[in-house]
C-alpha cells in the first residue's frame, strides 16, 4: 500500500542524506528501519508525508504520487498518516487532552477548530485513546507535566486520532529507559496486531527490532543496505550496516 | 619570528589600541563641549541650588493663610523741622523697630523684629501712603521670635505724610488642601496612563498578525508557482476595488437609516440572523460532506453580503445608538460617546476592509486556479500564461506604485507616473516569466516577509515623539494624537520583537500538528500560538511601561497626557509644579513597573 520508489533527498549544499532508496511495505506490516545516527532514517520518514520534500523519486500511496501531490491532496493524505516521535513533539503548554484532539486537525471543519470547538464524538474519542495508552486520568494536565513515557503515550494517541492506516514511529523510544521502551513498543505493536496499522519505525536497538518487527530495512550513508527479515542480519550483516568496528551490544 | 618579536608585537598592537581609544574619548569632550569649568561658576550653582531646592519642595498641597500685619510709620524722606520717633514698643505682641524713623532714599537701614511667632515667615514690605506694596525683604524669625534685616530703602517720590514698613506674617491655618496644581497634575496623569492602555492595546492587536507574518520559519515555506502569484495578484486588485465599490455603495444605501435608530437595529438583527443561517448552512462540522460548486458559490456570495451588511449595519446603529445615549446617560455620557466611536471607527474602516476582504477571497480564488493550471497544464501552456498574466500584474503593481507617486508629487503627468511605470512593471513581469522555469515555486513567503520586516523597521526607527508631531497636525493638539504615535510605534517595536519569538519556538511540536494534515492557520493556532503566549505577554507588559514612559513625554510635542503641563510649567519657570508633575510620573512608571512585573511572573 506504501511504495517508495527510487527516493532521493539532498539537503542543500550537502551530501545525498537519501540515495536511491526503494523498498514497499504490505499493508499491515511492522518493518523498521535500522541505520547508525546520521544514516538518513528521519529523512526517509519525513520524506513518506513530505515534511521534508524529496528531492527525486515517487512515493505512491494507496494509488496516489504523494510527490506530486497539490497542497490540499497533500493534507488529506497526511491525515491518515500518523507519525510518532522521537521527542514527542507534544505542545508542552496546551492540555494532553488538546494534543491528542489536534489528531483530528486535518478532518474537522477548520473554522471551527480556530476556536478550539471539536465534535463531541471526537472528545470522547480522544478520551477513549487516552484509556487505552493508560493514561485517562491525565487528559487535562498540561502536555509538559507528564513523565517522558506518557508523553510518548500522548503522542501515540494523538498518532491514533488520525485513524491511520499507517504509523511514521520516528525513533519512539530512543529518549526513554528500556522499560518505558517495552511498554511503548508494545502499544504500537498493539495497535499493529488488533487494529492493522501498518507500522514503519525506526529504530536503534536490534533487540528491539527481534522481538517486534516483522520486517527490518537498513540504511547506512543514504543507502538501502539490507532489506529482509530480521533475524537474517548476522555478524557480516551487522558490520556492513553499522561500520566495521561496531560491537553489538543488547 | 621569535618569541621576542611576537610578543613586541603583541605590546606595540596593544599600545596603538589604547592611544586610539585615548584620541576617540579626547575628540568625544571636544565635540560634546565638555566644560566642568561651568560647573563650579559661582551664578550656575546658585541657579541649579534654586531649581533644585524648587524640585524639592512639589506644589502639591496649599494651605488656608492668616496673615498678620506688624508695621511702624517711616518718613521718606524725613519731615523739616522735627525728627520723628518710632512707636512705643509693646511687650507682648509682635513689634518691629528699625534703627531710624525716616530717611532718605537710598539710606540703609537696620530692622529687627521682635516676638514674632517662632521661625515665622513671610515678606517685609514698604508700604506707600496709597497703599502701594514694595518687597524689602523676604524675613524669617528665629527660634525667638526674632529676625535683623539691613534694607535700602526704595527710591520714591518724597511725600510728606508717613508710609511704613509692614512685616506681613503668614501662617498656615487648617488642613492641607490639593493645590491647582496638584489636581491638574491627577487629571494628566490619568490621560497620560490611558493614552499607553490604549496605545498598548490597539498595537498590540495589530502586531500579533503582522508578527507571524515577519517571521522567517513560517513564511520560508509558502511558495507558489508564478502562474498563481500572478493571478493572485490581478485577484486582489479587482477584489480590493471591487470591494471598496461595493462597500461604499452599501454605506451610501443605509445612509438613510442613520437617523432612524430603531430601524438600524432592527436590520442589523435581520442582517447577523442571516449570516448566522447562511454559515451554519454552508460550513459543514466535517469537512468530508462537499457541496457541489454552485452551492458553494452561492454560500459563499450570501456570506459576503451579509458579513458586509452585517458590518456596516452595525456601525451605522453603533453610531446612532452612541449618540442617543450621550445625553440621558449623565455623567456615564462617556460610555455613549464610546459606542458612538467604535460606530464610527467601523463606518470608517468599513470599505477598506471589505476592499481587504474581498481582495483576499478573489485573490485566493484565482491562486488556487492558477496553481491548477500550473499543476495540470504542459510546461509550455503554463509559460505562456506566466509571460501573459506576470506582465498584466507587474503592470498593474507598478500603475499602483506610480499613482501612489502622483500623490506625493503632484506631478500631473500621466506618462511618468501611469505609463511608464506599467511599461516597466510589464517588463520586469515579462522577464520573470520568461527567465524562471515555468512551474518553479517562488519564494512567496519570504518576499511578504522581507517586505513586513522592511516597514517594520522603518516605522521602528522613527521616534515616537516625531511620529506625535505627525499626528498633532493630522487629529489636532491632545491626547488622541498622542494614542494614536505611540500604538504605530508600538505596531512595529512589538511585531518585531514577537516575530523573533517565532523564529525560537522549538520546531517540533510544529512538525508534528503539520503531518495531522493541519493547513496553515490551524498549524499556527495548535502549534505556535500556545508557545509564544508566555512571550508574547511578557514583550506586551515591557511595552506598556514603554509606553507609559513615552506617554509622559509625548505631551512635550502636543500628544497630550502629563507632558503637557511639564513642558508648560518648566518654559514658565515654575519649578514646584514641574517638581510635582515629575514625582507623578515617577510614582505611575514604577507603580507600572511594579504590576507589569507582577503578571509577567504569572504567566511566564
Amino acid at each position: 500500500m506504501l511504495e517508495i520508489k527510487n527516493l532521493s533527498k539532498r539537503y542543500e549544499g550537502g551530501p545525498l542524506a537519501l540515495d536511491d532508496v526503494s523498498f514497499d511495505i504490505p499493508q499491515g506490516e511492522f518493518l523498521a528501519v535500522i541505520g547508525l545516527s546520521g544514516s538518513g532514517k528521519s529523512t526517509l520518514l519525513r520524506c513518506i508525508n513530505r515534511l521534508i520534500e524529496p528531492t527525486a523519486g515517487d512515493i505512491i500511496w494507496d494509488g496516489i504520487n504523494v510527490t506530486e501531490a497539490s497542497d490540499d491532496e497533500l493534507r488529506t493524505v497526511r491525515r491518515k498518516i500518523g507519525m510518532v516521535f522521537q521527542h514527542f513533539n507534544l505542545v508542552s503548554r496546551s492540555t494532553v487532552l488538546t494534543n491528542v484532539l489536534s489528531g483530528r486537525l486535518g478532518y474537522v471543519n477548520p473554522a471551527m477548530s480556530f476556536l478550539n470547538k471539536f465534535p463531541q464524538e471526537d472528545i470522547d474519542n480522544a478520551h477513549k485513546e487516552l484509556e487505552r495508552v493508560g493514561i485517562a486520568e491525565k487528559a487535562h494536565q498540561r502536555a509538559d507535566e507528564l513523565s517522558g513515557g506518557q508523553q510518548q503515550r500522548v503522542g501515540i494517541a494523538r498518532a491514533m486520532m488520525q485513524n491511520p492506516a499507517i504509523i511514521l514511529a520516528d525513533e519512539p523510544v530512543a529518549s526513554l529507559d528500556p522499560v518505558l521502551a517495552h511498554s511503548i513498543m508494545q502499544h504500537l505493536e498493539k495497535i499493529n496486531k488488533e487494529q492493522g496499522v501498518t507500522i514503519l519505525c525506526s529504530l536503534h536497538f536490534l533487540d528491539l527490532v527481534h522481538k517486534y518487527a516483522d520486517r527490518a530495512i537498513a540504511l547506512n550513508d543514504g543507502k538501502l543496505m539490507y532489506d529482509g527479515p530480521p533475524s537474517g542480519i548476522d555478524d557480516a550483516k551487522f558490520k556492513e550496516i553499522y561500520g566495521k568496528d561496531a560491537e553489538r551490544v543488547g | 619570528m621569535n618569541n621576542n618579536e611576537k610578543s613586541l608585537k603583541k605590546s606595540l598592537g596593544r599600545g596603538l589600541v589604547i592611544a586610539l581609544v585615548l584620541i576617540v574619548f579626547a575628540y568625544a569632550f571636544q565635540v560634546t563641549d565638555v566644560d566642568f569649568g561651568t560647573t563650579r561658576d559661582e551664578v550656575r550653582q546658585t541657579s541649579i541650588t534654586r531649581v533644585l531646592r524648587a524640585l524639592a519642595h512639589p506644589d502639591i498641597f496649599v494651605y488656608e493663610t492668616e496673615e498678620l500685619d506688624v508695621e511702624i510709620p517711616f518718613y521718606l524722606p524725613c519731615p523739616e523741622g522735627e525728627t520723628p520717633s518710632l512707636p512705643e514698643a509693646p511687650s507682648s505682641e509682635p513689634y518691629i523697630t528699625a534703627s531710624a524713623a525716616c530717611g532718605a532714599a537710598g539710606e540703609i537701614l537696620t530692622v529687627e523684629g521682635f516676638n514674632f511667632p517662632t521661625y515665622a515667615q513671610g515678606p517685609l514690605n514698604f508700604v506707600t501712603a496709597s497703599g502701594v506694596k514694595k518687597q524689602l525683604e523676604k524675613f524669617q524669625a528665629d527660634a525667638d521670635g526674632y529676625f535683623i534685616y539691613e534694607i535700602e530703602t526704595p527710591n520714591r517720590q518724597p511725600v510728606a505724610e508717613a508710609q511704613a514698613i509692614r512685616a506681613t506674617v503668614r501662617t498656615n491655618v487648617g488642613s492641607p488642601k490639593w493645590s491647582d496644581n496638584a489636581i491638574a497634575t491627577w487629571e494628566k496623569i490619568i490621560e497620560t496612563i490611558f493614552i499607553a492602555l490604549l496605545a498598548t492595546f490597539i498595537g498590540t492587536l495589530i502586531a500579533i498578525p503582522t508578527s507571524f507574518v515577519a517571521a522567517r520559519n513560517l513564511m520560508v515555506e509558502n511558495t507558489s508557482p508564478l502562474t498563481s502569484i500572478a493571478f493572485s495578484i490581478i485577484g486582489w486588485i479587482i477584489g480590493l476595488w471591487a470591494g471598496l465599490q461595493a462597500a461604499n455603495r452599501l454605506v451610501a444605501l443605509f445612509e438613510p437609516i442613520q437617523e432612524n435608530l430603531l430601524l438600524g437595529l432592527v436590520g442589523l438583527l435581520v442582517s447577523v440572523g442571516l449570516l448566522y443561517a447562511v454559515l451554519r448552512w454552508s460550513i459543514p462540522a466535517e469537512d468530508s460532506e462537499k457541496k457541489s460548486l454552485g452551492l458553494r458559490i452561492i454560500s459563499s456570495l450570501g456570506m459576503v453580503i451579509f458579513s458586509i451588511s452585517t458590518v456596516v449595519l452595525f456601525g451605522i446603529s453603533f453610531r446612532a445608538l452612541g449618540a442617543a445615549m450621550i445625553e440621558p446617560l449623565g455623567i456615564f455620557g462617556f460610555l455613549g460617546n464610546f459606542i458612538f466611536q467604535i460606530g464610527e471607527i467601523v463606518v470608517m474602516l468599513t470599505p477598506g476592509l471589505v476592499g481587504i476582504v474581498t481582495g483576499a477571497i478573489l485573490g485566493s480564488i484565482l491562486s488556487k486556479i492558477g496553481q491548477r493550471i500550473s499543476d495540470n497544464r504542459p510546461a509550455a501552456q503554463v509559460r505562456l500564461t506566466n509571460i501573459i498574466l506576470a506582465s498584466v500584474a507587474g503592470a498593474a503593481l507598478f500603475a499602483i506604485l506610480g499613482a501612489g507617486v502622483e500623490w506625493f508629487y503632484q506631478l500631473a503627468n500621466p506618462i511618468k507616473t501611469l505609463y511608464i511605470p506599467a511599461a516597466v512593471g510589464a517588463i520586469l513581469g515579462l522577464i520573470l516569466a520568461l527567465t524562471t522555469s515555468a512551474k518553479k515555486p517562488m519564494p512567496t513567503g519570504l518576499i511578504f516577509y522581507t517586505i513586513t520586516r522592511t516597514i517594520l523597521n522603518g516605522t521602528r526607527s522613527v521616534e515616537p515623539l516625531v511620529m506625535a508631531i505627525v499626528a498633532v497636525i493630522w487629529v489636532g493638539i491632545g491626547p488622541f494624537a498622542g494614542s494614536l504615535a505611540l500604538a504605530l510605534h508600538t505596531v512595529a517595536a512589538l511585531a518585531k520583537l514577537y516575530s523573533e519569538q517565532v523564529e525560537s519556538i522549538s520546531a517540533g511540536p510544529i512538525e508534528a500538528v503539520q503531518a495531522t494534515g493541519a493547513n496553515q492557520l490551524q498549524t499556527i493556532i495548535y502549534a505556535v500560538v500556545p508557545q509564544i503566549i508566555p512571550p508574547y505577554i511578557s514583550f506586551t507588559m515591557y511595552r506598556w511601561d514603554i509606553n507609559v514612559r513615552m506617554s509622559t513625554i509625548i505631551g512635550f510635542v502636543g500628544g497630550g497626557g502629563i507632558g503637557f503641563l511639564l513642558s508648560q510649567n518648566i518654559n514658565l519657570l515654575d519649578y514646584r509644579a514641574a517638581s510635582a508633575q515629575m514625582l507623578a510620573i515617577a510614582v505611575v512608571v514604577a507603580t507600572m513597573d511594579y504590576i507589569s512585573s507582577v503578571i509577567r511572573e504569572k504567566f511566564v
